[in-house]
């Protein structure tokens, strides 16, 4: 299907999605070790009665997680949709240009240097994310501008190096240790603190907008690099845009909450199903598709086995490849 | 073989609907285009001939503004093209080539608003004005029934009018073509050049086409530039260009040229081995 993308669609579309993402919210805050009632969740969020129960549950406890699942969500599956269009691959995923590895990479070496460093792990994370991001950069240029097959290669050679590294780190660290990197390297949103919310809000907020305003140059982009020359699109500063703010969402919302898979490849494609390829409704789609989904996935993953959690990225692995499956097969058939 | 004194080409270039070709050269590592001038004029169509290897794609590429000549300038409407920024040169300059990726499945007319890509400036949607040219350039390709079809889903005959409808929605002044009629067959491909000749007349823009269908560039062409080796050997009309001795001589391979029974035009057939 697709949707016509006109203003007046795109600002519909936006209400429609908004909205369901406030329900599946509301569902989300309601359910978890202790079950509330909706009414509870909202007195909670309102913060009558200080000191309840459902409140400190709900304002302490679920609504940051919740917060994180939807910018992480809406993070990875629209930088998803960027590299998916810039690397002309239908098969790229936010991690395929190495920035996860790069990340664990900095996660991992907080952990082996221990002691104090290690709960600064989401900036030794960004920190490596940006080298990463900075050294593929490098290498996936070509005569003097980016190259979206030399960049994918660049992506790919530099992941599988730094997933080596990591493997080798691992063997160095102690038994909880590896425990703990392993929860982190299947994704995991139980660690949450205000000061991370309040910084990633409105950084990935305005690189999703910022994204959103070259969707037209990405539609074209889309047909090659040639047409979309000839078609008066400047293809070296679109390359460089986008893949510097595919690149900044994927290493901000894995530096918080691991390398959650399946997402970044899996959104863009419901959406597409969904709404078409043009990118001006395609983009709002995912973000907010990402958004649900991970909410989706982190309600189970800590309601499944509670009072145990589970690790969403194994969640969102096993509940979103049966989905995709189901939805192929009716496209297609 | 006419060749026009540089001094005098700009003011020349000035009235209406020309574009002009002075003294453009280049250079790859293997190959090298000699300085070559040409002037087409809008409202008529074109050919640009050879055999493979002698430089139409890059003297094609040079003419569109997008590869900057070593030597020589190109200008229309008396504009040097090469000034132009990409977006302003997509605004005047269609070029249509073989190349579009089809990973993704877009629809013909979404296919077809790309071509609007120049003309929408900042806004990030398009104008009333915009899907009117759209439904315009899907009309006169006639391809109004197949406007929600995916574009992955169409012959190659169907495809290459819908590449045709997009440089068309560019509404473009100087319109090129890299090989229409490649893998089509006579019925399309007499059908794409007809609609080329006809368009370029009708919506006045200068029409340019590379092609490997001599017999069609003889029959549809105004104009035809014949090279070889990155040389120009002759360009005129038809009847002048299409000689046996210049073409076997192109080509590699002995020709005749004759008369096309119901038109006239040179006719070109190869000489059985």
């Amino acid at each position: 299907m697709t949707l016509s993308p006109t203003r007046r669609n795109v600002l519909l579309l936006l209400l429609a999605l908004a909205a369901a993402l406030v329900v599946i919210d509301f569902g989300a805050l309601a359910l978890g070790g202790v079950h509330l009632s909706l009414g509870e969740v909202w007195s909670g969020l309102l913060g009558r009665y200080p000191g309840s129960e459902a409140r400190v549950i709900v304002r302490d406890i679920r609504l940051p997680r919740i917060l994180l699942a939807m910018l992480v969500g809406a993070a990875l599956a629209v930088s998803g949709t960027g590299l998916q269009a810039l690397l002309r691959n239908p098969l790229a995923d936010p991690y395929v240009l190495g920035i996860s590895s790069g990340s664990a990479l900095g996660a991992i070496v907080a952990l082996w240097i221990g002691g104090r460093m290690a709960s600064a792990t989401p900036l030794t994370a960004f920190v490596g994310a940006v080298l990463t991001m900075s050294w593929v950069y490098f290498l996936g240029r070509r005569a003097g501008r980016l190259s979206s097959y030399t960049l994918l290669l660049a992506g790919v050679v530099t992941a599988s190096f730094l997933s080596a590294i990591i493997l080798f780190v691992l063997t160095l660290l102690s038994t909880r240790d590896v425990r703990g990197m392993a929860f982190w390297l299947m994704g995991d949103l139980s660690v949450v603190t205000d000061v991370q919310i309040r910084f990633l809000s409105p950084a990935i907020i305005i690189a999703i907008v910022a994204l959103y305003a070259f969707s037209k140059d990405l539609n074209v982009l889309l047909l090659g690099e040639g047409e979309a020359a000839h078609l008066g699109v400047n293809v070296a500063r679109v390359e460089t845009a986008v893949y510097l703010l595919a690149s900044l969402l994927t290493g901000l919302a894995v530096s918080v909450s691991g390398a959650i898979g399946y997402l970044g490849l899996l959104v863009p494609h419901l959406g597409r199903m969904l709404v078409g390829n043009d990118h001006r409704t395609l983009i709002p789609t995912a973000a907010f598709g990402g958004a649900i989904m991970l909410v989706l996935s982190d309600t189970l993953a800590r309601t499944a086995v509670a009072p145990a959690e589970l690790p969403v990225g194994a969640v969102t692995a096993v509940a979103g490849a049966p989905v995709f499956i189901y939805l192929l097969r009716r496209t297609s058939g | 073989m006419p060749d026009p004194q540089s001094s005098t080409i700009q003011s020349t270039a000035q009235a209406a609907g020309e574009l002009i070709a002075d003294s453009v050269a280049f250079r790859f590592a293997q190959f090298a285009l000699s300085p070559i001038s040409l002037k087409a004029r809008a409202g008529e169509l074109t050919a640009i001939i050879g055999p493979n290897g002698s430089g139409k794609s890059t003297l094609l590429e040079i003419l569109s503004g997008h590869l900057k000549p070593k030597a020589g300038g190109v200008f229309l409407d008396g504009q040097n093209l090469h000034a132009l920024s990409p977006r302003e040169r997509a605004r005047k300059v269609g070029l249509a080539r073989q190349d579009t990726i089809l990973l993704f499945s877009f629809e013909v007319q979404e296919f077809v608003r790309q071509g609007r890509h120049p003309h929408l400036g900042n806004s990030l949607f398009e104008s009333p004005e915009d899907d009117r040219w759209v439904a315009w350039a899907l009309e006169k390709t006639c391809l109004q029934e197949f406007a929600h079809r995916r574009v992955m889903e169409m012959s190659s005959g169907e495809f290459q009018r819908a590449v045709l409808a997009r440089t068309l929605a560019q509404r473009p002044r100087l319109v090129l073509l890299d090989e229409p009629t490649a893998n089509l067959d006579i019925g399309y491909q007499v059908e794409i050049f007809r609609l080329l000749r006809q368009l370029a007349k009708s919506e006045n823009f200068v029409g340019i086409v590379v092609t490997h269908e001599l017999n069609l560039a003889a029959e549809m062409a105004d104009y035809v530039v014949l090279l070889q080796g990155g040389n120009c050997l002759h360009q005129g009309k038809a009847e002048d260009v299409f000689r046996a001795d210049l073409l076997s001589r192109a080509f590699r391979t002995p020709v005749l040229v004759d008369q096309n029974p119901s038109s006239g035009r040179p006719r070109v057939t190869w000489v059985a081995p």
